[in-house]
């Protein structure tokens, strides 16, 4: 077996499991939007446009509130900044494929994808880019099917669903267990928790505009402390 | 809660800029910029970006339940502090929600 065709089969096996992940979270999503009236052909446009998670609840969540056009696209785009990272992250390593195979692989940089290629490359300094091409199609392999087609099973299942069962709190729970083990430090907490507390605070402000402005402090603030931080143990080992 | 229907031309219009703006995040340095690198302070930025917005995202809904008619309800809210403890401490997305889901559903019977 070549050593591409290894690498691609063993980010495939490397992916296999976020399985228990991405299938409840897909049907989920397939499932709120058809009980807000999305046809199946309007979620799935959604979806392959898309194919964010996270962003898509946050959008369908505006949607149905009835926020204003900017509001939804500037939160969900915010939900989405941070693949900017995971973009500059991978350019070195693949920069020199083809610009039609990093097109694609643009369009597949999902979280899953990111973690395990940017893991693995740490891990085996020698693969060539070749291998790590392939790696990266291995670990999104399972990923895009899953993700599609947990959507449509979603949204047939919810017209079978009668719409009075409590399905409300299914997106503050999904977003909540998405970010707690997001929270690895306490500069996360900090943006976590001041982002928050001003949110909240900021209710009175017209819809989803104190979101915004609590989500952005709270940021700032947790890359200020981080820096804040480094800068302390810089000092400490100078010292 | 009333279903509000989901404005059309709204929900196109997010479908079409939303995937555009998003891939072209994903396109950026992948695609153009190859190996130029990020200010610090904006790379800093961007590893908070989530945890700032989707937490933020729920919080109202978490205090103040559409459902309850904006009354804080004891089940949601120990639901969603359940997800929270549980995730921090597993650090596993599932066992979270399965958490968060099963305090949901059986606060009711207990109270």
């Amino acid at each position: 077996m070549s050593a591409t065709r290894e690498s691609y089969l063993r980010g495939v096996r490397a992916a296999l499991p976020f399985a228990v992940v991405i299938v409840p979270f897909a049907m989920l999503f397939g499932l709120l939007a058809s009980e807000a009236g999305l046809q199946l052909y309007e979620i799935m446009a959604f979806s392959v446009s898309v194919f964010a998670g996270a962003s898509q609840f946050a959008a369908l969540h505006l949607l149905q509130d009835q926020a204003p056009l900017l509001v939804i696209l500037a939160t969900s785009l915010a939900v989405n900044l941070r693949m900017l990272m995971y973009s500059v992250t991978l350019a070195p390593h693949v920069g020199a494929a083809p610009l039609g195979v990093r097109a694609v692989m643009a369009y597949l940089l999902v979280d899953q994808s990111f973690a395990l290629s940017v893991a693995e490359y740490d891990k085996r300094p020698s693969m060539t880019v070749q291998e790590k091409i392939a790696y990266f199609f291995g670990a999104v392999t399972p990923v895009l099917p899953l993700w599609m087609g947990s959507t449509v099973a979603g949204a047939l299942a919810g017209r079978a669903i009668p719409p009075e069962y409590a399905l409300d709190f299914a997106v503050p729970i999904a977003f909540l267990a998405m970010t707690a083990p997001m929270i690895r430090s306490w500069p996360h907490a900090l943006a976590a928790g001041l982002s928050v507390a001003l949110t909240l605070a900021l209710t009175v402000l017209p819809y989803g505009t104190g979101l915004l402005v609590g989500s952005t402090i709270g940021m700032a603030a947790g890359a200020a402390f981080e820096y804040w931080r480094e800068r302390r143990v810089a000092a400490w080992l100078i010292r | 809660m009333v279903d509000p229907m989901i404005d059309r031309s709204q929900f196109w219009i997010v479908v079409v800029v939303l995937g555009l703006a998003t891939y072209a995040i994903r396109f950026s340095f992948l695609g153009l910029l190859g190996n130029r690198a990020l200010p610090g302070w904006l790379q800093r930025s961007l590893r908070y970006t989530a945890v700032a917005v989707l937490p933020a995202l729920v919080a109202p809904a978490v205090l103040w339940p559409p459902v309850t008619g904006g009354e804080p309800d004891a089940a949601r809210l120990l639901a969603a502090a359940v997800t929270v403890m549980v995730g921090l401490a597993t650090r596993q997305m599932i066992i979270a929600a399965v958490a968060g889901v099963v305090t949901l559903l059986g606060v009711p019977f207990l109270l």
